[in-house]
């Protein structure tokens, strides 16, 4: 679509794989805040307590992170809450200032981490979309000449005299992303942003930002959701406590990071986060992807209420294993759990299972939920006493449901109204 | 900081030519003064919509406050009192009173505009310096307004255009550098210093009732005028006095002995200007994570 965008000349140079070039390199990067016991912020504080301005810790908030970036690539940087993630990315973008190491970079930066900044829910949407472009650095004449393009992407052409007070956050994201993609920057910098909006926009957005990718863009991308990690990045990075845990492929970081995740909260204590979620990174188990199926075993997105629905897990074992419990557990958008199914209760027999073995199950269900959008966590744990989990992950992937009348229930039950007079 | 795309027709060239740049933490310029201004100008003209939307009178109201202050001083000085100057003292003060109106508006919301303006600050990075540039320039377009009125005023009052009246915009322009000054200074130490607030309420204050605007520079012996107009507040409103509203009125020049004199208070303001931004950019690369 937009010739704006169009990059000049990536050569065919580029799609040999090892020859392309670090778009973005870090190296040694470290950024430490003061974090005052008291801070004083007024001038009698200072006055009246001079000393306790003097006691402070640090945080350490990124530790001698270091990292290539090739151009291209979809870079994925995975945490959990205060690990430094955004903190590394606001370095990135230059937003903080590092207090040692070096971030270099090829071609031109994103000057934004998150989508929407500036939007003022006061003023219309025509308005904010000029606004926005200017500030994340276009000028006034370029924002106005793609105009069309940013509004014909969001779709959002009956809205545009709506202010933006008015719009669903969903609506937002879309207005949002639309104006970010203007921004003719090599390297992108995304900071949580996808994970709202519809399934069928959020498909939208990666699908162009795969297309900027073949144009040789780079995509930074931080997040908590592994789902899209796995689907659109080349490679992640994991962070913990301002460390670099690991850098690899996809599919291994999302099961580090829930392991990491798991740990932690078993573990309870904070400290030895690191020590558990490391020592627990080879496990006896592990769920190497969730996906959603259709009643004809083909993998979906989206799921027709009152059809059957189907939640597809391939396991992968590194010791011998007999009759491990499945378990696969559906939230809805409330984050409530509508639906939970255990092989355990069944106390069904689920097979020997040895060293190398990838089996897929499958657990199938007459879908009755309501309309809306499901996540999806699963679990398998060791026959037994106890919570002898050897792999769980959390928000592995969402199916949305439609077809179902609408309704203020969780699900909709097959029912008829009987009306007998009397 | 970010480096241009080299454009090349071969197609072999896999942008081997792009340059390699380090990354730096955001500066008060930014290294591009035409985002610069296109961003602040952007920033004054949203902020400045947004204050008269929703309110009916919209641009009404900015007016009529500096006018109901301008009405009660007047009658208070020349009917209750009786200590009018004669020299169209109405336009010597309204004049006086829309100028530090402007003043003070920019200012006073200088003090706050980084703090206010946090989100962006922290998600975007962009030439610093164009917040509380911008927060000046919303206040001068008002300002631009009023001044409209005042001469409209002027010209009722009786008041003949003169060639002088061509000093109106480099006044106006100093007044303007004078609270850009003060307004960089201020934003930067609310930063870490939330009494900046009340203590600039009461310097204000101040400022406003020790320089000549309600009342004129003949109030003050002849041998101390000429140290009252140091401060550039009392210049430039007498300077405004002599040149739009009456010849009678001394020039700063003419009250401080010596055209030369005149370098004095625009030092003043030079060196309030000159400390503003020695200090903003001095700070501007750490205030995401100060605030």
């Amino acid at each position: 679509m937009p010739d704006t965008l169009i990059v000049p000349s990536i050569g065919s140079g580029l799609a040999v794989p090892g020859r392309r070039p670090v778009a973005v390199s870090i190296a040694g990067a470290s950024k430490s805040f003061k974090l005052p016991h008291n801070r004083a912020s007024t001038l009698k504080e200072r006055v009246l307590q001079p000393r306790s301005a003097h006691t402070f810790e640090w945080l350490h908030a990124v530790n001698n992170v270091s990292v290539d970036v090739e151009q291209g690539e979809f870079f994925g940087i995975v945490g959990r809450n205060g690990s430094g993630k955004s903190t590394l990315l606001k370095c990135l973008a230059g937003i903080y200032r590092l207090d040692a190491g070096t971030i270099t970079l090829r071609g031109s930066l994103s000057p934004f981490i998150e989508l929407g900044v500036g939007f003022n829910m006061e003023m219309t949407a025509r308005d904010n979309v000029i606004i926005n472009a200017i500030m994340l650095g276009l000028s006034r004449r370029e924002a106005i000449a793609r105009f069309d393009q940013i509004i014909d992407f969001a779709e959002l052409h009956d809205f545009l005299d709506l202010k933006l007070k008015n719009y669903s956050s969903g609506m937002l994201v879309r207005l949002a992303f639309s104006v970010s993609i203007q921004v003719n920057a090599d390297v992108l910098l995304i900071d949580e942003v996808l994970a709202v909006g519809d399934a069928n926009f959020q498909q939208k957005c990666f699908d162009e930002l795969e297309r900027l990718k073949r144009q040789g863009r780079t995509v930074l991308f931080v997040t908590h959701d592994m789902g899209s990690v796995e689907r659109f990045c080349n490679r992640a990075m994991l962070m913990s406590h301002g460390n670099v845990v690991e850098i690899g492929d996809p599919a291994t970081i999302a099961r580090h990071y829930y392991k990491l995740n798991f740990a932690t909260s078993t573990a309870g204590d904070d400290a030895s986060a690191d020590a558990v979620a490391i020592s627990t990174l080879e496990s006896d188990a592990t769920i190497v992807s969730v996906w959603f199926e259709d009643g004809d075993g083909v993998r979906v997105e989206q799921q027709e209420h009152g059809r059957t629905g189907c939640i597809a897990m391939e396991v992968e074992f590194n010791a011998t294993v007999e009759d491990p419990i499945f378990t696969a557990t559906l939230r809805n958008g409330a984050d409530t759990t509508v639906f939970s199914a255990s092989s355990q209760p069944d106390n069904l027999e689920t097979g020997k299972f040895r060293t190398g073995d990838r089996p897929i199950v499958r657990l199938r269900y007459d879908n009755w939920l309501a309309a809306g959008r499901y996540v999806v966590d699963a679990t398998i744990a060791r026959r037994g006493t106890g919570a002898n989990i050897l792999d769980y992950r959390r928000d592995a992937t969402s199916v949305v449901v439609h077809g179902a009348r609408p309704t203020a229930g969780v699900v909709d039950l097959p029912s008829t109204f009987e009306i007998a007079p009397r | 900081m970010s480096t241009e795309l080299a454009v090349t027709d071969s197609p072999a060239n896999d942008r081997a030519l792009v340059e390699t740049a380090a990354i730096v933490a955001p500066s008060a310029f930014g290294g591009d003064l035409r985002r610069l201004w296109s961003l602040t100008f952007t920033l004054a003209t949203t902020e400045f919509r947004l204050r008269y939307l929703g309110s009916v009178l919209g641009y009404v109201w900015s007016l009529l406050r500096p006018l109901l202050f301008f009405g009660v001083i007047y009658v208070v000085y020349t009917k209750i009192f009786k200590v009018s100057s004669g020299l169209h003292y109405g336009v010597y003060l309204l004049s006086n009173i829309i100028l530090w109106t402007f003043f003070l508006e920019a200012t006073g919301a200088s003090i706050q505009c980084l703090v206010a303006r946090e989100g962006l600050l922290r998600k975007v990075r962009f030439p610093r310096l164009a917040i509380p540039l911008s927060v000046c320039l919303t206040s001068a377009f008002t300002l631009v307004m009023n001044l409209v009125v005042v001469i409209i005023f002027a010209f009722a009052n009786g008041v003949d255009p003169r060639w002088t009246w061509l000093e109106l915009p480099v006044i106006v322009a100093l007044w303007g550098l004078l609270a850009f000054g003060v307004g960089m200074i201020l934003s930067v130490m609310f930063v870490r210093m939330r009494d900046v607030q009340p203590i600039w309420d009461v310097f204000s204050q101040i400022l406003f009732y020790g320089s000549p605007l309600i009342y004129t520079l003949s109030r003050y012996p002849q041998h101390l005028q000429k140290y009252v107009l140091i401060n550039p507040v009392a210049a430039l409103a007498a300077q405004m006095a002599h040149a739009f509203v009456d010849p009678r009125y001394p020039s700063v020049g003419a009250a401080m002995g010596g055209e030369i004199r005149v370098l004095v208070p625009l030092a003043v303001i030079a060196v309030v200007v000159g400390f503003g931004l020695w200090l903003f950019i001095r700070r501007a690369p750490l205030i995401a994570e100060n605030l």
